[in-house]
């Protein structure tokens, strides 16, 4: 175990030379020297059309630098009174005019993208909290945004790192806690809370000027007369109801939605007193109006959830080709095994692919919307029930990719088995599971997919060496034919995104999911393995 | 929930200042509701202890402890229900707990957390602070022996017999385990439980073959990804051959595959019935 140890250490730091600034409106246009939002751009495609790096080349790919994040702090906020664990990588890097902003839960740090040197440290103080994961910063004009594990939405100064302002954006008390990266949309400041107890979840948009809050959608009904109350028990079923936003989805400029996954309904697994309904609008791919807050469709990807399958994964959009024709659609892998293609403007539902014989937790048969139709009996057991996925799911939060050179959608999976046994119901409940005790059971192997959106089946697929396998982190895709993906054994992989070849690899422990830019005409690889960073590029 | 595999070492440091908590802008809680009280206080013998002990200790929890055994210390989906653990329930200062916290647990998947002394005595404290349901079982076993013993003898024969003998290699199986759910568990995937009262069962090394510039190396599977495999032959010597894109190919023997591949076919019903037949034999 990898300890560090914290000293009040103040860096005198040199500030760069350039300006980190960010209009907005950029953000509507592809830029090869920055990856200013969470996948890159709003398509949540992972696609760079950078192609200097290539099939042909890639193999000549060499470290340009690699830092490890420091513990020394220059700036330091806070309204708690713990310093938590440095923690890893595991989201999105933020590029912006050749600057770096990483984050792990309450930490952000600046880096001079062509040398890894660190400009400045910010630091949160925090009240505690789950330190599971910080999914990055958002970045507006000389701002960076970034949600803390106690719920507080911090500003920073993007130039020195110093705090400009800091907003509670949820209740502590609650067990709310906060991960997803602040979407930036114009002036809008999306921000998504998670609750890991019994509380609903929500999608907030702040103002980046003073931080006030411009809407709250709240992912389930809070009282009489909500949407999609006739699918709960009750009032009080619903306002518990979870369906928590913790990771990032995208954004359609046209339609001016922001298309995102809800997580489980709570309690997760004893789920009677929610009623037989399908408990909207959890586990689902919601497309919310960024502009007014409300909800324009939604699609159910597990209606009434009995396994933890959160749908909050990163949604692809894609304007693709559906039966000859133009589309405009939008593809998400759940955690619960299925793949899905939806129409992104109307919701309406075009294809679902179950990923692996194994999932078992569902009918053979889909419902008249084409979701999953859950199997009471393998809800749980007092003697236990065999279930596949397992609650970790065949996908989680690390985001596919999708190229469109090779028309595929590119995403790590693991396949996985789980026992669900009922136990006494606990009234304080399990992270708002209730009633039910899991055992891990060996996964059956790792696997890299490459799925033709068109059929919903993989067009070609790598599992990774051993008997069993975890899920790796993230991919991504460019137009150097090129697909990065790191593996379940800490290697990144260069492949040949039309056939599976693998070209070229570095064995660096990655945690996040690669991403690319161009800086002084060079093109970069950069990838975290856990606390340190790695800038490849060719020599 | 958000649920993923730590796959890197958590680095632990606190730093406690002691510092009051400056109040932000309270905007949500009023959008929702205050949480509700719970039942009776869990530990009534225990000295009660001053707010900032509890307030150290529930932060620093939340933040070594929260993510495996949850925000409420009721299990999560990895740690177990601190609030029903014997330990807990026999702690009074951190004494017990603190050995554990320090590594003593390592082999049931505990991770060493270098946390102070004095930061577990808080954690310790906070835990006895906690109010529960009342449901005050220390540890709660659930009865899973509900199958049917003779069509699990049935299951077992078609199931297990070519590999495996009643009367041979698992004599007494049932008996070696403390709790059935455990012989379950260890029938169903050999070797992945460890923990309190788990016999130490011998489960059988995977092995690989593989053809390096003409030889042969057969042996102990060890390190194995896409680009390199380590095997390590009966002498000893590990045997380290590059991969790539799948050549030269590897043959892994695995000992437990007949179990891995069964589970696709495997229903809740023969679990149960099979599990019932092995604790009729206890």
């Amino acid at each position: 175990m990898m300890r560090f140890f914290y000293a009040a250490m103040m860096a005198v730091c040199a500030m760069p030379a350039v300006a980190q600034s960010l209009d907005p409106s950029s953000m509507l246009h592809r830029d090869v020297k920055a990856w200013p939002t969470y996948s890159g751009d709003y398509t949540g495609q992972r696609f760079s059309p950078i192609a200097q790096i290539n099939t042909s080349n890639v193999k000549g790919l060499a470290l340009a630098w690699s830092q490890k994040l420091p513990a020394e702090v220059t700036h330091t906020g806070g309204v708690g009174t713990t310093v938590a664990p440095l923690g890893r990588v595991s989201g999105s890097i933020a590029v912006v005019d050749g600057v770096l902003f990483v984050t792990t839960p309450d930490n952000v740090w600046s880096m001079d993208a062509a040398t890894g040197k660190v400009l400045w440290h910010y630091q949160w103080k925090t009240r505690g909290g789950t330190h599971i994961g910080n999914r990055g910063v958002g970045v507006w004009r000389d701002r960076v945004f970034f949600e803390t594990p106690d719920n507080y939405l911090v500003a920073l100064s993007a130039k020195t790192g110093e705090e400009i302002w800091h907003k509670e954006i949820a209740s502590f008390d609650l067990q709310y806690f906060s991960t997803m990266a602040p979407h930036v949309v114009g002036d809008h400041l999306l921000v998504g809370t998670g609750n890991d107890l019994d509380e609903p979840g929500m999608l907030q948009s702040f103002d980046p000027r003073d931080g006030h809050v411009e809407w709250a959608w709240y992912a389930t009904p809070m009282k009489k007369g909500d949407a999609g109350l006739e699918t709960w028990a009750s009032v009080d079923a619903s306002s518990h109801g979870g369906g928590n936003v913790w990771v990032n989805g995208s954004y359609d400029p046209e339609t001016h939605l922001y298309i995102f996954g809800t997580g489980n309904p709570s309690a997760a697994f004893t789920s009677q007193l929610r009623g037989p309904g399908a408990n909207l609008y959890t586990c689902s791919t919601v497309a919310v109006n960024v502009d007014t807050g409300k909800l324009a469709w939604y699609y159910q990807t597990s209606p009434h959830d009995t396994h933890d399958y959160d749908s909050a994964q990163t949604q692809v959009l894609v304007d693709g080709t559906w039966q000859g024709k133009p589309r405009k659609l939008v593809m998400t892998m759940a955690r619960n095994g299925y793949f899905f293609v939806l129409d992104r403007v109307t919701g309406e539902h075009l294809l679902t692919s179950k990923m692996f014989a194994s999932t078992n937790w569902a009918e053979s048969t889909l419902d008249a919307k084409g979701a999953p139709v859950r199997i009471p009996a393998k809800d749980f057991d007092f003697a236990g029930a065999l279930v596949s996925p397992s609650t970790q799911g065949v996908v989680n939060w690390q985001p596919p990719a999708y190229s469109p050179q090779t028309g595929l959608f590119y995403v790590n999976t693991s396949e996985t088995w789980e026992m669900f046994y009922l136990t006494t119901t606990d009234p304080r409940g399990a992270m708002g599971l209730g009633g039910e005790q899991l055992m891990n059971l060996p996964s059956n192997g790792g696997w890299l997919l490459a799925i033709d959106y068109t059929t919903g089946k993989p067009r070609w697929k790598h599992r990774y060496p051993g008997v069993t396998g975890g899920l790796a982190a993230g991919v991504m895709t460019t137009a150097g034919h090129l697909l990065f993906a790191p593996d379940i054994h800490g290697n990144l992989i260069a492949y040949n995104a039309a056939t599976g070849r693998q070209l070229w690899h570095q064995h660096i422990g990655a945690s996040n999911a690669p991403e690319t830019f161009v800086l002084n005409g060079k093109q970069y690889v950069l990838e975290a393995g856990c606390d340190t960073l790695y800038a490849f590029r060719l020599p | 929930m958000i649920r993923i595999k730590l796959s890197c070492a958590l680095a632990v440091a606190l730093l406690c200042v002691g510092a009051r908590a400056q109040q932000g802008a309270v905007s949500h809680t009023e959008a929702t509701h205050e949480a509700a009280p719970f039942g009776v206080v869990a530990y009534p013998d225990r000295p009660v202890q001053p707010k900032e002990v509890l307030d150290r200790g529930k932060a620093a929890y939340s933040v070594n402890c929260s993510f495996c055994h949850g925000a409420d210390a009721a299990g999560g989906s990895v740690g177990p229900n601190l609030l029903r653990s014997e330990v807990v329930l026999r702690d009074v200062h951190g004494e017990l707990i603190l050995p554990i916290v320090h590594g003593a647990r390592l082999a049931q998947g505990m991770p060493k957390i270098d946390l102070p002394d004095l930061t577990v005595a808080d954690i310790a404290a906070w835990l006895h602070s906690l109010k529960t349901g009342g449901n005050m079982t220390p540890t709660e076993q659930i009865n899973i022996v509900t199958g049917d013993a003779v069509a699990g003898k049935v299951a077992f024969t078609r199931r297990c017999a070519g590999c495996h003998s009643i009367d041979g290699d698992l004599k007494g199986f049932a008996a070696k385990f403390a709790q059935p759910l455990q012989m379950q568990q260890t029938w169903i995937s050999p070797g992945v439980i460890k923990g309190p009262g788990m016999p130490a069962l011998h489960v059988p090394s995977v092995t690989a073959t593989v053809v390096s510039k003409g030889r042969k190396i057969t042996g102990k599977l060890g390190a194995y990804d896409d680009f390199s495999v380590a095997i390590t032959t009966t002498d000893g010597v590990v045997h380290t051959v590059a991969l790539d894109n799948g050549v030269p190919r590897v043959v892994v023997h695995d000992p437990l595959k007949a179990h891995r591949e069964m589970l696709p076919t495997l229903k809740d019903a023969e679990i149960h019935d099979i599990t019932a037949y092995l604790e009729s034999l206890r």
